[in-house]
């Protein structure tokens, strides 16, 4: 206990307090003011970044879910060859997000892959502009679909594991007494596998107000984020206390949003147990 | 991100010749130089006795080479892997974005560090360095090696109006543009690929974008990319022969509108591109805009698909924007000797030669003496650099100077600028007054004077 304690508190809590601190130095570094929150809230570019942060998030990580629930149900099936889906699945896990944002650019860009395959089937005569700033939508959807083939991997590992730990009888259980797949999903495999969901939401969800290099990659910065202000503050505007205000709200979404799984989300484990 | 990179230094016209006046085609050299480089400057030498620290000759150690130029890893690796394979010596190269690379330079310097060997920096870069004394004298040095034939405006630029040589010239380079060959035949009537103004490029891109769908014409507006040097360097001072004592003039707005006008004929994807030279290759964009080294994948790889040629010119002339790179010497080594030996290695005609092979960077030279076995791409690039600095019309523009650590922050007013009057349509003389007060706001916080085009300022810099 007390070595988690302990890195919890170097690497987390302080972390976490001196971003905290510097958001709220005053501009001449000599005690607290709110004037760099200020300077964050009435930037250009806030409104969009948080407003795309949320909207990104809530696209993402009900997708990245459910598809990551399927992953998970085959590979815990035990099919044939379960192993080698194991590996298929979990292979985007290697990727970085820059390289990852660079390989969906190169599929979605005027003359890239998806063009090329749409023309060769006929099913288009002329390239589509997928990554036109004049419709976000689009290339909202394209940062969706980059950002689910990511990382929906780490959701199914997650998923996985706790597949693995219901016990079996429970859903031989349910089979005697003739439920359906469904049945057997909604009220055995779910109730049971609720910490793992838990964890997988808090994990995924807090990856997603993160997103930072696919947004880049796609969209060059005419569609913004909340991390890429903050990388804006203070690689190009050169001021620590106005990208720490954005980290700091970020961190603050996280937060509220880990506490919300854990409230929402009741653990069942003591029934595991 | 990993992708960002700058590799522009401000230049400026040091032959004292006012600015946009037609030359005489020259016999190349000095003019030309000065026009291509006109500018780096400011590099400080502050204080730099050559006493203040005993050289001590060559030193078995690693050399740390500091750096913002070379950022992507491909560009560093070719630094560490060809540049610098045959220097005699162990060499870590560590590239940074400006904001860490300055802020590594300055803490260093200050606290009396001596583990930077060398510096290759912007004149910007070099300007801030100077006006804290940070920097070595190396007037002997420029002295020895006066068999590199250096650019001799680029020499006394290095000067920065004083007597010591405060960097030696290291590279340099320009923006130009690059087109497909299929769309010459598309010119507007009377128009000369060489010598465009901005109403024929316009033209031009929309009768290539007539004949062919699309979009064609491609400028780099990603977050990273170079437009905001196009605005500084090229289409202000084309159009108002300023940048910032003009910005919100009435010349001004005619360029914003002339601006909007190029961008419906632009691709819609123009903001994912930091690098011109991939949608050419590919197709997207078959007129384009950018730095030489982000063009020069497109021009070697299909010298007979492509043609280079000079930005366009407008009202006031052909503005564009020289950049010349510097290689300095911090104070507080412990071992210039050491630093200046790497400056010898880096500034002989082999490496100089591989340097423009690898990264598309020119030798810092009066006359653009170039390797003979050169990549037909490389040398139509060159014929374009050398057409545009010695063109009449020529204009030559400094990038910023002497910002000190809002440099980035100046760009960055001039990327929001573009989103507010190009992308978002917002009212041009109403977003130009705003944007105006947030430039002087910079300006007066490190009391920058003003830089060429616009006419010197007796002390800060007044936007206009």
């Amino acid at each position: 206990m007390l070595p988690s304690l302990a890195f919890l508190a170097v690497f987390f809590a302080v972390p976490m307090f001196q971003a905290f601190g510097l958001a709220l130095q005053a501009p001449d570094g000599t005690g607290y003011s709110l004037d760099a929150v200020r300077q964050m809230l009435s930037d250009g570019a806030f409104t969009r970044a948080l407003g795309t942060t949320l909207l990104l998030m809530v696209a993402i990580v009900p997708v990245q879910f459910v598809i990551a629930l399927g992953m998970a149900m085959v590979v815990n099936a035990r099919l044939k060859g379960a192993d080698l889906w194991l590996y298929v699945f979990a292979l985007p896990l290697g990727i970085s997000e820059l390289a990852s944002g660079i390989v969906w650019f190169s599929i979605f860009t005027e003359q890239g892959w998806l063009n090329s395959v749409l023309q060769q089937l006929g099913l288009t005569h002329q390239s589509i502009v997928f990554l036109d700033y004049q419709r976000p939508w689009l290339v909202l959807a394209t940062i969706v679909v980059a950002e689910a083939w990511r990382a929906t991997a780490i959701i199914m590992v997650i998923l996985v594991s706790g597949l693995q730990g219901i016990p079996r009888d429970f859903v031989e259980a349910a089979d005697v007494f003739g439920a359906s797949v469904w049945q057997r999903l909604r009220h055995v495999v779910l109730p049971l596998l609720k910490p793992s969901i838990r964890v997988a939401l808090i994990l995924r969800t807090i990856l997603a107000l993160q997103v930072f290099a696919t947004v880049v990659a796609l969209a060059g910065g005419t569609t913004t984020v909340l991390a890429n202000e903050a990388y804006r503050w203070y690689y190009r505007l050169r001021d620590a206390r106005v990208a720490a205000a954005y980290a700091s709200l970020v961190l603050l979404l996280s937060l509220v949003s880990t506490v919300g799984y854990l409230v929402t989300i009741r653990g069942d484990e003591e029934q595991l147990g | 991100m990993e992708g960002t990179r700058r590799r522009e230094f401000p230049s400026a016209d040091a032959s004292g010749q006012p600015l946009g006046v037609p030359r005489t085609p020259p016999a190349i050299t000095r003019r030309q130089a000065l026009a291509l480089g006109a500018g780096a400057a400011v590099v400080g030498l502050a204080g730099c006795a050559p006493s203040a620290k005993k050289a001590q000759g060559g030193g078995g150690g690693t050399l740390t080479f500091v750096s913002d130029q070379f950022q992507p890893v491909d560009e560093a690796e070719k630094m560490r892997k060809q540049i610098l394979a045959g220097y005699d010596g162990k060499v870590n190269f560590v590239s940074s974005p400006v904001g860490p690379f300055t802020d590594r330079v300055t803490s260093q310097a200050k606290a009396g560090k001596d583990d930077i060997a060398l510096i290759g920096g912007t004149h910007g870069d070099f300007a801030g360095f100077a006006s804290d004394g940070l920097l070595l004298d190396l007037s002997d040095l420029a002295q020895e090696l006066s068999d590199r034939n250096f650019n001799p405006d680029y020499l006394e630029l290095a000067k920065l109006g004083g007597s010591q040589t405060n960097y030696i010239p290291w590279m340099q380079a320009t923006y130009i543009m690059v087109a497909r060959k299929e769309a010459v035949g598309l010119l507007p009537a009377g128009s000369d690929v060489q010598a465009l103004t901005y109403d024929q490029l316009v033209s031009w891109a929309r009768a290539v974008n007539a004949k062919q769908g699309g979009q064609k014409l491609g400028f780099p507006a990603h977050q990273d990319g170079l437009l905001k040097r196009f605005f500084q360097g090229h289409s202000y001072p084309s159009f108002t022969g300023g940048v910032n004592t003009t910005f919100s003039s009435s010349s001004a707005v005619t360029m914003w509108e002339w601006m909007r006008s190029a961008w419906a004929q632009a691709n819609r994807q123009s903001p994912t591109y930091q690098f011109m030279q991939e949608p050419l290759q590919s197709g997207e964009v078959w007129i384009a805009w950018d730095h030489v080294a982000r063009l020069i994948d497109a021009l070697q790889a299909k010298p007979a698909d492509f043609v280079a040629f000079p930005s366009p010119i407008g009202p006031k002339g052909l503005g564009f924007a020289p950049v010349v790179l510097g290689l300095g010497i911090p104070k507080s080594a412990s071992d210039p000797e050491a630093g200046k030996k790497l400056i010898r290695y880096l500034t002989q005609p082999d490496t100089q030669a591989t340097t423009l092979r690898e990264v598309g960077f020119f030798p810092p030279t009066g006359r653009l003496s170039l390797p003979g076995d050169l990549n037909p791409g490389i040398r139509a690039e060159a014929n374009t650099v050398t057409a545009q600095t010695t063109s009449p019309k020529g204009l030559p523009s400094l990038l910023p100077i002497g910002l000190k650590d809002k440099t980035e922050a100046y760009d960055d007013v001039f990327r929001t600028t573009f989103e507010a009057i190009v992308l978002k349509n917002r009212a041009i003389p109403a977003t130009l007054q705003s944007k105006a007060k947030e430039l002087q706001a910079l300006f007066d916080a490190v009391q920058a004077p003003c830089w060429k085009p616009d006419p010197p300022s007796s002390g800060t810099c007044k936007v206009g």
